[in-house]
């Protein structure tokens, strides 16, 4: 269950953000995870409200986007975005492994909406 | 109501550290490993074996991860190498502030090689840089050929993958082609070492790979 220590960077990264902005009230934070991240989103909006439950931003969403895989072949570098994480031949040369990934390892916070 | 945008990784704190402790192993020529399995892989045995076999070519030293017990850093010591225990207290993965802090408690002059034994699980240590030059996976034969397939990030992160216990491949259905097949999927440069640590055999090409990443850093 590491999503909580996530959630904890999470929180600290908004309320240094939030300092720049005195009496906002937070509303909503956005983040990126990308399918390899090894992150669950449920986990992690979960843990979001663990954390600021009892404190000033208690009631704020946390929205996950999901980010999904993209591969470049490494047999003729067609990019493509594979169905399955595991078995991922390429859709020209059938090729099925030693891609590149281009997308998919994001983990990172968007924006945020305060009031 | 407002949007603030804000592109920032999660994990920079984290990763700034990591970062700074990369640099001190960088500046002081030492070679950094982070080691990562599920429990009862043979990380400590590996790291004994290691130990005692190049004890004449390296310093070496180590940064237990555990729940509880120091019985690993015990068994470590036990091979003259230095360790410090950290003890997570149910965390499931270290941080590069813990292992910065037990980093203070070891002697790095001269030292070659710090081994970096995680807390064995495989996933969350996976998304936790701690200043490694390499990540090492281990996966015993007993776990099943699927684990690279289940777990995908270990493997896609992991610079080695050791397939530890082949003594025990007559009394297992472990399919080393399709384990190496899907560990080298999405890692197409990862380097695999089956080995065992109780027949000893495999053991020299890991040491091999050591000596080789060991130099990169001298």
């Amino acid at each position: 269950m590491h999503e909580m220590s996530i959630a904890q960077s999470i929180l600290a990264i908004v309320e240094e953000e939030l300092r720049k902005h005195p009496d906002a009230k937070l509303k909503k934070v956005t983040v990126a995870n990308g399918a390899l991240a090894g992150i669950v989103s449920d986990a992690l909006t979960f843990g979001w409200e663990a954390i600021t439950m009892g404190t000033p931003l208690e009631g704020s969403v946390l929205v996950v986007n999901e980010i999904p895989i993209k591969v470049s072949c490494g047999g003729c570098s067609k990019e493509f975005i594979p169905e399955d994480k595991l078995y991922m031949p390429c859709p020209d040369c059938d090729l099925e492994i030693g891609h590149k990934v281009l997308q998919g390892k994001e983990l990172h916070i968007e924006g945020i909406e305060i009031d | 109501m407002a949007e603030v945008p804000i592109i920032r990784n999660i994990l920079e704190a984290n990763d700034r550290i990591s970062e700074e402790l990369n640099k001190f192993f960088t500046d002081n020529k030492i070679l950094c490993l982070n080691l990562m399995s599920s429990p009862g892989s043979g990380k400590t045995s590996l790291l004994e074996k290691t130990l005692t076999d190049l004890k004449g070519e390296f310093k070496m030293a180590v940064i237990e991860g555990d729940l509880q017990t120091d019985n690993d850093a015990r068994r470590v010591a036990a091979t003259g190498a230095q360790a410090v225990q950290i003890n997570t207290d149910g965390g499931c993965h270290l941080n590069s502030s813990q292992v910065k802090e037990a980093l203070s408690l070891i002697d790095t002059d001269g030292l070659d090689i710090l081994f970096v034994e995680n807390v064995g699980n495989l996933v969350c240590p996976a998304e936790f840089n701690v200043g490694e030059d390499h990540k090492i996976a281990l996966l015993t034969v007993t776990e099943g050929d699927d684990k690279p397939e289940k777990y995908p990030l270990m493997f896609h992160i992991s610079s080695v993958m050791i397939l530890n216990k082949i003594d025990l491949l007559p009394y297992v259905d472990f399919d080393m082609e399709k384990a190496k097949k899907h560990a080298s999927k999405l890692n197409a440069d990862i380097k695999i070492f089956p080995l065992s640590c109780r027949s000893r055999e495999g053991l020299e090409g890991w040491y091999q790979w050591l000596r080789e990443a060991r130099a990169t850093k001298a």
